[in-house]
């Protein structure tokens, strides 16, 4: 088993299209997909992000970092969401993500998500996270 | 159509493709072309003969629109196929050719354009259609062996040869398994319908002890070199999560869930670098899964709250968040994990109980009164022939110093084990007496 990141990419024209439709219709079929996820007990954690005008960019291209208001510059696919799910394979993954009532014009894409096992046990930072991991029942 | 020679053996990509679709869909396509057919073996047979037909077609043509669909029509087409050949030109088949003909007639396999609001299949009617299938599938005309091969095939998706692989046999036995099943349910005559109430919560146990024996196998390995098989252990609980959801209301669901989240908490824990199984009380409790031991006591919550009191899976639930909130062994609430054996004795009495209830009495009190606990299992030849209760006594008589004694169980419990790394540590256990 593993964990991969179904990351939502919404596009300019995808997110008007999101602004128009009925929000009761868009809580039902997001909620009937949700539902389906958590009934084949792969659901692991789903987040939405707010608005990305609503946002706040930092750049670090200069010395100091620089910080501006609203969406991430020219960039075209906006990071909208994620859902967090603990499949078989990368295909069974895939199999989900083709199956989001996702609005035409938007992306998602699919990264696996490695372990904490997978990093040196012995390394004091990883150490450290762990206990945090253990304090906090993160995942 | 046919699978034949000439289009060379399944690709990867397709077979990892059918088999992603498989373990998602599975229980809906089963338990649809059941509802359809009346006949739990006959679905069986189609889909299994369309996922074939899948491995070929796909590695041939790639994976088409709408996969669901796809397998779905096939199937279809296939159990009409097989009441043509049965000349049973019946009622069943009038109703399946009038639905073949409403949307996939006309374009063979390819179905509808595929969202899940608009699968070939009546929302309201799919919850009790995998509610049937998971009954079918456990039902008690079965041997605990082709139950578990059955659920997880129909319901869970599995293919004979993940099954195979999971518990460690031949391929053709898992096959030969689901075929005397489907026999079996077919000459018993059992209906594809939920149980009748009356029924209903004994059947519901079935299930239950099913994917708890999933479970076991994958947590404490009968057979192999393994001592765990995480993804068997993940198959159960998976299942377990779709049961919980099916049947909000059902105490023991919740109860069985928990208990199998709680102990999967410990699996990264509970073997060392070299495979070897590590004891509760040498676990490093900072490796145990967080996120899992959460969701085990929300659903432990959850099972005390629907009342009733807690059943045999709750109680042992309970017992496992008892370890699982404690911060070492020493400082474990032992006497109450000895009144949660009490109890799981008195709703479930079993000689695993009362070995059980002994170790966490040695923890609790002390080791002379878990070996009398122990001594009486003995006297009354509970238990003969596991390796388990020579080990405890061997645990206890190491405490009390009675070397020789613990030396000689040590080494029967060794003989009688049949896993190797545990094997392995009770010898070394023997060997390091003094």
């Amino acid at each position: 088993m593993a964990k991969y990141m179904l990351i939502m990419r919404g596009t300019d024209e995808s997110n008007a299209k999101m602004a128009e439709a009925s929000f009761d219709e868009m809580l039902e079929t997001m909620g009937q997909f949700n539902e389906e996820l958590i009934r084949a007990g792969v659901l692991v954690a789903a987040e939405g992000l707010d608005d990305p005008s609503q946002g706040v960019v930092v750049d670090y291209s200069g010395e100091t970092p620089v910080v501006t208001d609203g969406p991430y510059g020219e960039t075209k696919e906006l990071f909208g969401g994620f859902y967090l799910i603990d499949v078989a394979s990368k295909e069974e993954a895939v199999e989900w993500a083709k199956r989001m009532p996702a609005v035409s014009g938007s992306k998602c894409e699919i990264r696996r998500v490695p372990t904490i096992d997978e990093f040196p046990q012995d390394n004091e930072w990883i150490i450290k996270e762990r206990a945090w991991r253990e304090r906090t029942g993160q995942l | 159509m046919t699978p034949s020679v000439a289009d060379g053996p399944p690709s990867d990509a397709a077979r990892r493709a059918v088999e992603a679709v498989w373990r998602i869909e599975s229980a809906r396509i089963v338990g649809a072309l059941a509802r359809y057919t009346g006949d739990f073996a006959l679905a069986e047979d189609v889909a299994q003969e369309a996922v074939a037909e899948a491995l070929v077609a796909w590695s041939r043509d790639g994976a088409p629109a709408n996969p669901v669909g796809w397998l779905l029509a096939t199937a279809r087409r296939r159990a009409i196929d097989s009441f043509r050949r049965r000349s049973a030109l019946d009622e069943r088949y009038a109703a399946l050719a009038g639905q073949l003909a409403e949307g996939e007639a006309t374009s063979g396999a390819a179905a509808p354009a595929g969202r899940p609001d608009d699968l070939p299949w009546d929302p309201d009617r799919v919850d009790d259609d995998i509610l049937a299938l998971m009954f079918v599938a456990c039902h008690p005309v079965l041997s605990p062996e082709a139950r578990v091969a059955l659920t997880l095939r129909s319901v869970g998706g599995l293919t004979s040869e993940e099954i195979a692989r999971a518990f460690l046999v031949p391929v053709p036995t898992i096959q030969a398994r689901i075929t005397r099943a489907k026999k079996t349910i077919a000459a018993a005559g059992v209906p594809f319908e939920l149980p009748p109430a009356e029924q209903r919560r004994e059947r519901l146990g079935g299930v239950l002890s099913v994917l708890y024996g999933i479970f076991t196998e994958g947590s404490a390995a009968t057979a192999g070199a393994d001592l765990l098989r995480p993804d068997l252990a993940y198959e159960a609980i998976r299942l377990a999560r779709t049961l919980a959801a099916l049947l909000p209301d059902e105490p023991e669901v919740y109860g069985l869930l928990a208990l199998c989240e709680l102990t999967a908490a410990r699996f990264p824990a509970r073997t060392g670098p070299d495979g070897e199984p590590v004891l509760l009380e040498d676990q490093d409790r900072r490796r145990w899964d967080r996120s899992a031991i959460r969701r085990g006591l929300a659903a432990l919550g959850r099972a005390s709250t629907l009342g009733r009191g807690l059943g045999p899976y709750g109680l042992q639930a309970a017992i496992a968040a008892c370890h699982a909130s404690a911060p070492s062994v020493g400082e474990t609430d032992w006497e109450r994990v000895v009144l949660l054996y009490e109890a799981l004795g008195r709703v479930a009495p079993s000689p695993i109980v009362e070995l059980n209830r002994a170790v966490a009495v040695a923890m609790a009190t002390g080791p002379q009164p878990a070996l009398s606990i122990v001594d009486e299992l003995v006297a009354t030849d509970r238990l003969s022939g596991s390796y388990l209760l020579p080990s405890v006594r061997g645990e206890l008589l190491t405490r009390l110093g009675r070397t020789a004694e613990a030396r000689a169980e040590l080494e029967l419990a060794a003989r009688l084990c049949g896993n190797a790394r545990e094997r392995s540590v009770l010898l070394r256990k023997a060997a390091a007496l003094p």
